[in-house]
């Protein structure tokens, strides 16, 4: 079957060619006119549309923006924050930076919307420290909105106000948990916050209740309020509504992001039909679906199973290329559609090594909080390294196993188990490689083999 | 604490952002970076009188957080992506060639002042792996004839002033 052709809802203007950042471009393209409607509406309206159209969160767990919009205390009287995740830093997405660099208004009128509809007052834009430009671009368009009476004082004439603020973080990953984002804000160190007691929706910022949202997920909350939830939820697929980005990186012939409506495509038609398949003289040999947490495919391998379609429950036999990439499909299968990150390696790739690369990164991330994050993701980085660069063991992949297990579960916050999933998912997938690597490691490496760690 | 006048008041304002002085630590010390080049060894008591913090409030942030700097680096700050994607097109080839180039190690001043070359986690960029921000540009799809190709242009401006 051909790919279904990209709707690009999101990134309809992202690399168009005249299509600049300020106001009066995003004007002459109708901008501000579904803000302009949404405040002369019932703030419950816009939220039952944002119900209604099953929007579920872009920033990695997928959770209902409608339900997360429900559980915010709005009795306790005490000021509603609303927080714009813009640390994007899961490695393997790339996302939001595009948003934000090429059109910012249309995350500031997405947010306006969204603090609208909850009675927001104070808005943060909280983004990653290594986007400089992203952050003086935002607050150039926050000062142009500003100035056509779009964010501030009395919006449009309405009595109703609200400001919005960039906030920069300063290089630590952790800073895109939510909890450990509401500590920098802060101004303290990211140590994530336990829940409970610590919901956002209930103690968040300041210990008032708040929203914390991924810069898509919001821009999607734009659409819905012009087209309508109902309208919104029929693009997709049930249950996967609107559509989905997708970062395609590492080894295909056309990495980049792509649009399409959710769960309408396939891993096998993204990789070789939208991406142009391997390189030349290359094969497939493993995928990671969702930001470098996400449990890692081995292409060959097949997933069976029953699953739901409408009321009925049907058998399922999938490789690798035939699942469908949504969040519901790839739960299914043991890994996650996490925040649309896909990092793809070829058969170049030795896995022991791909390994100690993605441990590096999270033993150099751990805020330190749980002993056995702190710990384990530093002790499974000292032994791929050594694998690599040292000494490796038979028993390596066995020792790694068990550090590994020992950290879900455990901890404060999910790093926990998105430091875990790597290791232990590599080694159930790749364990012949991990106990062949002592001998692998004999043989010579071609002169042109690219060092992963 | 010798800051610029537009620090300084760059440094008023951004504290009116917040509903507790706190919040603003973070901005407080990158304002402070930007202007001095690093956070010189008075910045905890400066930024915490200025809050009315502790100093080891300020302390732990600045120790927390990687982009923060305590000690001054080369003229110009090279990030190569050290992480997967970057590393699967030739990151590491691409950053031991900054480190030939300008004669220095990741973390090092190099001997003509010039550059601090710095590995960095995923710059949210994978798609035009492998990336290198130098100061606050990012430049995409740098091999090793690029990464060449832009050390020439630093030291071509390094004679020329
Ligand atoms: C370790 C860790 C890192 C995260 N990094 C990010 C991030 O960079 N950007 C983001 O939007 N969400 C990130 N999240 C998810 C946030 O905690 C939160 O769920 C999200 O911002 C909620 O927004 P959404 O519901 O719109 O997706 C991260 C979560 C964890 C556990
Ligand atoms: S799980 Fe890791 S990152 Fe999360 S709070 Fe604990 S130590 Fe920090
Ligand atoms: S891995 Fe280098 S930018 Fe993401």
């Amino acid at each position: 079957m051909p790919a279904p052709e990209q709707l690009r809802i999101i990134f309809k203007h992202i690399d168009e060619p005249g299509y600049t950042n300020d106001i009066g471009c995003y004007l002459r393209n109708g901008g501000y006119e579904v803000l302009k409607k949404a405040v002369a509406r019932k703030p419950e309206e816009l939220i039952d549309e944002v119900k209604k159209s099953g929007l579920r969160g872009r920033g990695g767990a997928g959770f209902p923006c409608g339900v997360k919009w429900g559980l915010v205390d709005r009795k306790s009287g005490k000021p509603i924050y609303l927080i714009v995740n813009a640390d994007e830093s899961e490695p393997g997405t790339f996302k939001d930076r595009y948003i934000m660099h090429q059109d910012p208004h249309q995350l500031i009128e997405s947010t306006m919307i969204s603090c609208f509809a909850n009675n927001v007052k104070q808005a943060y834009i909280y983004i990653r420290g290594e986007m400089p430009h992203g952050a003086r671009i935002l607050e150039k368009a926050i000062a142009e909105a500003r100035a056509a009476n779009f964010v501030g004082p009395n919006i449009l004439g309405t009595g109703y106000s609200c400001e919005i603020f960039v906030h920069r973080g300063a290089g630590a990953y952790i800073c895109g948990e939510e909890t450990g984002l509401i500590e920098s804000l802060e101004g303290k160190r990211a140590n994530p916050r336990i829940k409970p007691p610590y919901f956002p929706a209930v103690l968040g910022l300041y210990q008032c209740p708040t929203i914390v949202n991924n810069v898509e997920t919001l821009c999607h909350v734009k659409y819905i309020a012009e087209h309508g939830g109902a309208e919104y939820a029929k693009i997709g697929t049930p249950g996967n509504t609107g559509t989905r980005i997708f970062c395609v990186s590492g080894h295909v012939q056309r990495p980049g992001y792509y649009e399409f409506p959710a769960g309408t495509i396939t891993m096998g038609q993204l990789l070789n039909e939208v991406c142009g398949g391997p390189l030349p003289g290359r094969k497939f040999k493993a995928v990671i679906p969702g930001g470098s947490s996400a449990k890692i495919l081995r292409f060959g391998e097949r997933f069976k199973g029953k699953r739901k379609v409408g009321t009925e429950l049907v058998d399922y036999d999938w490789g690798v290329e035939d699942v469908p990439m949504d969040f519901d499909s790839l739960g299914m299968i043991g890994t996650m559609g996490g925040s649309g990150g896909v990092i793809v390696m070829d058969d170049t790739v030795n896995m022991v090594e791909a390994l100690a690369n993605i441990n590096a990164f999270y033993s150099h991330e751990s805020c330190g909080q749980c002993t056995p994050c702190r710990e384990g993701s530093l002790w499974m980085k000292k032994i791929t390294s050594r694998m690599v660069h040292g000494q490796a063991r038979n028993e390596d992949a066995a020792l790694l196993k068990s550090v590994a297990d020992q950290i879900p579960g455990r901890t404060i916050c999910a790093f926990g188990e998105a430091c875990s999933w790597p290791t232990q998912s590599f080694i159930a997938k790749f364990g012949d490689e991990f106990k062949q690597y002592p001998e692998t490691k004999k043989t010579a490496k071609p002169a042109d083999a690219v060092a992963l760690v | 604490m010798n800051l610029k006048p537009e620090t300084l008041s760059k440094i008023d304002e951004v504290i009116t952002h917040y509903p507790t002085k706190r919040s603003a630590t973070l901005p407080l010390l990158h304002l402070i970076q930007e202007d001095v080049g690093h956070l010189p060894p008075d910045t905890s008591e400066w930024v915490a009188a200025k809050l009315e913090l502790q100093p080891i409030n300020v302390l732990e942030v600045i120790t927390f957080y990687p982009m923060f700097r305590q000690k001054p680096i080369g003229r110009r700050h090279i990030k190569v992506c050290r992480t997967l994607s970057c590393a699967l097109l030739g990151g590491y080839k691409t950053c031991a060639t900054f480190e030939q180039e300008f004669h220095t190690h990741l973390g090092e001043v190099s001997p003509d002042g010039e550059v601090t070359v710095d590995f960095v986690e995923c710059l949210a960029s994978c798609g035009t792996a492998p990336v290198v921000m130098i100061d606050d540009e990012l430049h995409e799809k740098v091999d090793c004839a690029k990464a060449k190709q832009l050390s020439d242009q630093i030291k071509a401006e390094a004679q020329k002033r």
